[in-house]
């Protein structure tokens, strides 16, 4: 039976009722809203993963290129190269909607248009391994900034997923199961009352009835005068 | 207008800046956990972060895994691939779905 008090009233079934269907209908809705949420995640977990890998990759062949550049000149001429940047880069940050989860949108800006801008030396007194250590980390970085994006929208999508999935399961194990039950509850009461109104009515019939004709005395044989 | 911060390690981060992105190298969790509040809370929309680094300062990262800005993500560095960038992805699965659907059995 119910778990909890419900007062068995005609209010409180057609409140029941009435919360039933939205429970129903809400349930359907963030079924509907996770099974496309999951569609979506899953393809861009894929992209996240092959992104991640390729970044990886890069970043690895870059670190060992600069290695090998430190091996070809000192330290301090190394550290001077490399002191000033020329170039800087800027974010232009929008964000997208996805199922109403908020993803960000990354548009990236250089400072100056010229590419070979990421060169902050002279050419004089590095090594040309140093160029192409440089060079190949340039390679990676719109694949980096790809990557941030698809990676704080996966996890903002995988925490959006949980929370419906569990707004999706407590309608479906809890809400709506407990509604129907009190609604049975209230509806066998009232049936009940009812049914024993209805007795009631007809016991208190049969006893006027009684008063007033005398049955019992009739039927066991003596004369009755009724007024 | 954001800019994009690169955390970690010297030797895995300096060739970051030639790029034009903004470098911190920090040498302990400590100054690492510091610098990436500050950084939180300033005008970097980007921060990526060494895995190395990333594997002591856990927690710190993890507050700000529900907000839209920054993005905080994992690359390897020079002294090696931890595997912790991938097994990250991994784990966002097994949040959404459940259990690891998709790279389960690499």
């Amino acid at each position: 039976m119910a778990k909890t008090q419900v007062n068995p009233t005609r209010m409180e079934l057609t409140r029941l009722k009435k919360k039933l269907v939205t429970a129903t209908r809400g349930h359907k809705l963030l079924k509907d809203k996770r099974d496309e949420l999951m569609r979506q995640f899953l393809d861009l977990a894929r992209e996240n993963m092959e992104l991640r890998k390729k970044v990886e990759a890069g970043i690895l062949s870059a670190n060992r290129n600069f290695v090998i550049a430190k091996a070809g000149m000192s330290e301090e001429t190394l550290n001077t190269a490399l002191m000033a940047a020329k170039q800087e880069v800027y974010l232009e940050t929008g964000s997208k909607n996805i199922m109403s989860v908020d993803i960000p949108v990354f548009e990236y800006k250089t400072r100056t248009a010229d590419e070979n801008d990421i060169y902050s030396y002279g050419f004089a007194f590095t090594s040309c391994d140093l160029d192409d250590a440089v060079k190949s980390l340039a390679e990676v970085l719109p694949d980096m900034l790809k990557l941030a994006e698809t990676e704080k929208a996966c996890k903002l999508m995988a925490a959006e997923i949980e929370k419906t999935r569990r707004r999706v399961n407590a309608l479906e194990h809890v809400i709506i199961p407990e509604t129907q039950k009190n609604i049975k509850y209230i509806t066998m009461k009232l049936d009940e009352n009812e049914r024993s109104t209805q007795i009631r009515l007809m016991k208190v019939k049969d006893m006027m009835l009684e008063e007033a004709h005398q049955y019992s005395a009739k039927q066991s044989g003596f004369e009755v005068t009724v007024e | 207008m954001y800019k994009i911060a690169v955390l970690g390690d010297y030797a895995s981060i300096y060739g970051f800046a030639t790029l034009g992105l903004d470098i911190y190298p920090v040498s302990s969790s400590q100054e690492g956990e510091k610098t990436l509040r500050k950084l939180a809370e300033g005008e970097y929309a980007v921060i990526y972060i060494t895995e190395a680094l990333a594997a002591d300062i856990e927690k710190e990262i993890e507050r700000y895994k529900e907000r839209l800005l920054p993005a905080i993500i994992l690359i390897p560095g020079v002294y090696g691939n931890t595997g912790a960038g991938v097994r990250g992805v991994s784990k966002c699965v097994e949040q959404a779905v459940g259990s690891d659907i998709l790279f389960g059995e690499e």
